[in-house]
């Protein structure tokens, strides 16, 4: 038996959801971005793979899933910049990391 | 089985794997690791769907910049006791778990029903015609003038990129 899309859309799935778990559970912020991280890697197989496994626009003419990917990945690095720089900016003010004591905006 | 569903098995098995010790390490500096691993498996998985282009540009600017940029803020922002409990759960992780768990119940139970989803799928096998190879083809979608190109969305990347970059000097900048 063969790969089918199945096979990727499932694991794009399984890394969607330890990413999502990242995210939500981690008390360090770097944590909950490498989650993010995780999660935009897992979107990045799914198109890929809708790419290749079209038939309606087929691979060799338009390959439009992996012009996504390249558009994921380039906001992804934008925003890993600026939420680190975001991260630091906290750290030098607050001492902390902790994204349950940064609270200065909850009321 | 033929070879590259040998190889899928193995990527994916590391792949994953390899996902769960960056949500389950105690070290935070061993979670960055362990996601340079995550990033060079996902770039071998794009080798297998025929994307070369990819692939390259997941290992450089994934697994060479942004493990890099991680690892910079994990060292400007040192915990106390990095060894110990660098990288801790809060008191709603099993919340989490139900959560995304759920979720993925959700996606997998789609991808299975949705007609959209498995109607018109080929099976992969697909060829770019001779002497075009993919890295030739994405550049032809992304800078050339056509009448089916990608160059708008490409310039407004660009804007997007240096916007970060100034956004990322001046919250960063010590005042």
């Amino acid at each position: 038996m063969g790969l089918t899309l199945n096979h990727y859309l499932v694991l794009g799935a399984i890394l969607f959801c330890i990413g999502l778990y990242g995210a939500l559970a981690k008390r360090n912020a770097v944590a909950v971005l490498m989650g993010i991280e995780i999660m935009l890697n897992a979107v990045n197989i799914t198109m890929v793979a809708f790419s290749f496994f079209n038939r309606a626009l087929p691979y060799a003419t338009y390959l439009t899933g992996q012009i996504f990917a390249i558009f994921i990945i380039t906001v992804a690095a934008a925003e890993a910049a600026v939420a680190l720089a975001m991260i630091i900016a906290i750290y030098r003010r607050r001492s902390t990391v902790d994204v349950g004591e940064i609270d200065i905006m909850k009321w | 089985m033929d070879l590259v569903t040998v190889i899928f098995w193995i990527i994916a098995v590391i792949l994953v794997g390899s996902a769960l010790l960056v949500v389950t390490q105690r070290n935070i500096v061993h979670s960055a690791l362990a996601l340079v691993l995550v990033f060079a498996m996902a770039a071998g998985i794009y080798l297998l769907l025929n994307a070369e282009f990819i692939a390259i540009v997941q290992i450089l600017i994934y697994a060479g910049a942004v493990t890099i940029l991680i690892l910079f803020a994990l060292m400007l922002t040192r915990t106390s006791n990095i060894q110990l409990n660098s990288n801790p759960n809060n008191r709603q992780w099993w919340l989490a778990v139900i959560v995304s768990a759920l979720v993925g119940a959700v996606i997998v139970y789609a991808a299975g029903v949705s007609p959209h989803a498995v109607a018109d799928v080929g099976n992969g096998s697909s060829q770019l015609p001779p002497g075009i190879n993919n890295v030739v083809r994405i550049g032809q979608l992304l800078y050339s003038p056509t009448t089916y190109s990608y160059v708008l969305p490409f310039e407004i990347a660009t804007v997007v990129l240096l916007v970060a970059i100034v956004g990322a000097i001046v919250i960063g900048r010590e005042d």
